[in-house]
C-alpha cells in the first residue's frame, strides 16, 4: 500500500476531487497548510508599511492506496493540479505499513 | 455645548420674536413643549453618542490580533461603565457646579434636580435635569475609548482603568469647565462646539502620553529602524465599527445644539447632521486618494481613520459652515491622519488602531478650523485654548501613567504579550477554535 501526499494549490481542490473520484478513489484528506517553495512569498501593505508574506497558503491531501493504483493516482493529481505556474506544489509517495478502520476493525486492503 | 452659541441666537431670536410677536403669535411653542422636546433631543441623541462606544469596541477588536479581541472588547465596556460611575459620583459636578473659572465643586454625587420644571416654571431653554446628565455622561465615555485602543494589546487591565477612572473624574471635568461649564477659556471665546479639543483632543493626548510611557507592541519595530506591520485581525469588524461611530457622531454633534424648542434650533440641528456626515464623506475620500498616491494601493483602515478624521474635524464647528467647507474641512483631515501615521511610526510611538492621529491630530486641526466659519473666533483664542487643554492634560496623564508605571506597572510581561492578553488576563479566547462544542 502506499500513501500519496500532495501539496496542491487550494483552487485546484474540488478538480483534483473530481479527477481521483473518477477513477475509483473514494477517499481522501484534505488540510489547509501554509509553506514555501520556488513561488516565495509576496508582500503586502498595511498602514502605509509593506511586509513578507513569506507562507502561503496551499492545500495539502492525502490519499491511501493499493501499490497498483499509486502511479495512476499520481499522474491524475498532476494532470489536473497543474496550471504551469511556479507555486503548483509537489507530490510525496510514501509506503504504508498498516491501515485499520475503526468502524469495522477490518485491516489493511480490506480497510481501504 | 454649553454657553455655546445657541444660547446667544436664542436670546436674539428671543427679541426677534418680541418684536414680531404681535404678527407671529403662532410661532413659538409653549415653554412646556420646548422643554419637552429639548429634553428629548439630549435623550435621542445622548443615546446615539452611548452607541459610539459599539463603535469603539467593533472598530479595536477589528483592529488587534484574535488573541487579544476579548479583552479589548472588555475593556471597552468596562471603561464606559468607570465613566458612567466617575461622572456620577465627581465628573459632572467638577464640570458643571458652581465653575469658578478653573474649576467646578468638588461635592459628590450628582442629583437630579427638576424642581422649578415640576412646579410649572420652564425658563427659556430649559430640559430635564438627567436628560442632560445624561448626555454629557456619555461625551466623557467618548474620551476613555479613545486611550483604549491607541495603546491596545500590551496594557494591563486593571492600570488601564485605574488610567480611566482619573481621567473621567477628575481631567476631564476640569478641563471641561473651562469652556462648557462656562470657565475661564469660554469667557475669552474660545469656540468648540461638541469636542474637537475638549473631547477627542483630551482623549488622544491621554493616547498619546500613554503610549510614549507604555512603549511600542514587541516586534513593531525592527532593530534596523522598519516597521513591521501588525495587521489587524477582522476587517469588516473595524468597518462596521467606524459606521457605528459614524451614525453615533449626529447625536454627538447634533444634539450638542442643545436645543430642539425652536425651528431655529432644529435647523441648525439639520445642518450639523449634514454638515457632520459631508465631513466624513470628504475625510474617507481624501484618505483614499492618499494612501493610492502614497503606496499605489488604497488602504481600507486608513479610510476608516479617514472617516473618524473627518469627524473630528467638523466636531469643533458643525453647524455653521457650508456643505462643500464641512467637506473640505473633513478632507484635510483625512490628509493629515493619511501623513500622521507614518510619523508616529517613524517616532517608534504605536498606535494600535491610528487613535492619535485621527483624534488628536484632526481635533486640534477643526478647532482651528472653526475660524473658518465663525467670525467671532479667533486663531489666537483657538490655539490658547489647544495649547493650555493640550498641556494639562500632557502634564495630568503623564504624572499619572508615570504613578502607575512604578507602582502597580503598566504592561503585561512579555511572555503574557506574546500569548495574548485573552489568555493572560481573562483566561478565555475570544474565537475558541478547539472548545468543547467547537
Amino acid at each position: 500500500m502506499k500513501l500519496i501526499m500532495a501539496v496542491i494549490k487550494p483552487f485546484k481542490l474540488d478538480d483534483v476531487r473530481d479527477a481521483l473520484t473518477a477513477i475509483g478513489i473514494d477517499g481522501l484528506t484534505a488540510t489547509e497548510v501554509k509553506g514555501f517553495g520556488r513561488q516565495k512569498g509576496h508582500t503586502e501593505i498595511y498602514r502605509g508599511a509593506e511586509y513578507a508574506i513569506s507562507f502561503l497558503p496551499k492545500i495539502k491531501i492525502e490519499i491511501a492506496v493499493k501499490s497498483n493504483l499509486a502511479e495512476q493516482v499520481v499522474e491524475t493529481i498532476m494532470n489536473t493540479a497543474k496550471t504551469g505556474q511556479i507555486g503548483d506544489g509537489k507530490i510525496f509517495v510514501y509506503d504504508l505499513n498498516n491501515v485499520v478502520r475503526i468502524r469495522t476493525g477490518e485491516t489493511d486492503a480490506d480497510a481501504l | 455645548m454649553r454657553n455655546s452659541k445657541i444660547s446667544k441666537s436664542l436670546t436674539a431670536a428671543g427679541v426677534a420674536l418680541l418684536a414680531f410677536a404681535p404678527g407671529v403669535a403662532s410661532a413659538a411653542v409653549e415653554p412646556e413643549t420646548a422643554f419637552i422636546l429639548n429634553s428629548f433631543s439630549f435623550l435621542i441623541n445622548g443615546a446615539l453618542v452611548m452607541w459610539m462606544a459599539a463603535g469603539f469596541a467593533m472598530l479595536e477588536a477589528g483592529l488587534v490580533r484574535k488573541k487579544n479581541t476579548a479583552t479589548i472588547c472588555l475593556k471597552n465596556i468596562a471603561l464606559y461603565s468607570v465613566s458612567g460611575l466617575t461622572f456620577y459620583v465627581v465628573g459632572y459636578n467638577l464640570m458643571y457646579l458652581d465653575v469658578t473659572g478653573f474649576i467646578g465643586s468638588f461635592s459628590p454625587f450628582w442629583s437630579a434636580d427638576d424642581a422649578a420644571a415640576l412646579s410649572g416654571t420652564f425658563d427659556e431653554g430649559s430640559y430635564s435635569a438627567s436628560s442632560d446628565w445624561f448626555f454629557q455622561m456619555v461625551f466623557v465615555a467618548t474620551a476613555a475609548s479613545i486611550v483604549s485602543g491607541a495603546l491596545a494589546e500590551r496594557i494591563k487591565l486593571w492600570s488601564f482603568l485605574g488610567f480611566v477612572f482619573l481621567l473621567t473624574a477628575i481631567i476631564y471635568p476640569i478641563q471641561g469647565s473651562w469652556v462648557w461649564g462656562g470657565g475661564w477659556l469660554s469667557e475669552m471665546g474660545f469656540s468648540d462646539y461638541a469636542g474637537s479639543t475638549l473631547v477627542h483632543s483630551v482623549g488622544g493626548w491621554a493616547a498619546l502620553t500613554g503610549a510614549i510611557i507604555l512603549g511600542a507592541r514587541k516586534g513593531k519595530y525592527t532593530k534596523d529602524g522598519r516597521v513591521a506591520p501588525i495587521p489587524g485581525s477582522n476587517l469588516p469588524l473595524a468597518t462596521l465599527g467606524t459606521f457605528i461611530l459614524w451614525l453615533g457622531w449626529f447625536g454627538f454633534n447634533g444634539g450638542s445644539v442643545l436645543a430642539m424648542g425652536t425651528a431655529e434650533a432644529v435647523i441648525e440641528m439639520a445642518n450639523v447632521f449634514a454638515n457632520t456626515n459631508m465631513a466624513a464623506v470628504g475625510g474617507v475620500l481624501a484618505a483614499m486618494v492618499m494612501t493610492q498616491i502614497l503606496y499605489k494601493k488604497v488602504d481600507l483602515t486608513m479610510a476608516l481613520n479617514g472617516a473618524i478624521a473627518g469627524l473630528v474635524s467638523i466636531t469643533a464647528e458643525p453647524a455653521d459652515p457650508t456643505i462643500g467647507m464641512a467637506i473640505m474641512i473633513g478632507a484635510v483631515g483625512g490628509v493629515l491622519v493619511v501623513l500622521a501615521v507614518p510619523l508616529l511610526d517613524k517616532l517608534k510611538i504605536d498606535d494600535v488602531v491610528g487613535a492619535i492621529s485621527a483624534h488628536l491630530v484632526a481635533g486640534i486641526w477643526g478647532t482651528i478650523a472653526v475660524v473658518f466659519s465663525d467670525a467671532d473666533a479667533t486663531l489666537f483664542v483657538q490655539a490658547t485654548g489647544i495649547v493650555s487643554i493640550g498641556a494639562f492634560v500632557v502634564v495630568t496623564s503623564t504624572i499619572l501613567w508615570l504613578a502607575l508605571k512604578y507602582t502597580v506597572g503598566i504592561r503585561v510581561d512579555e511572555e503574557d504579550e506574546a500569548n495574548g492578553l485573552d489568555k493572560a488576563e481573562l483566561g478565555l479566547e475570544a474565537y475558541p477554535e478547539f472548545g468543547p462544542s467547537s
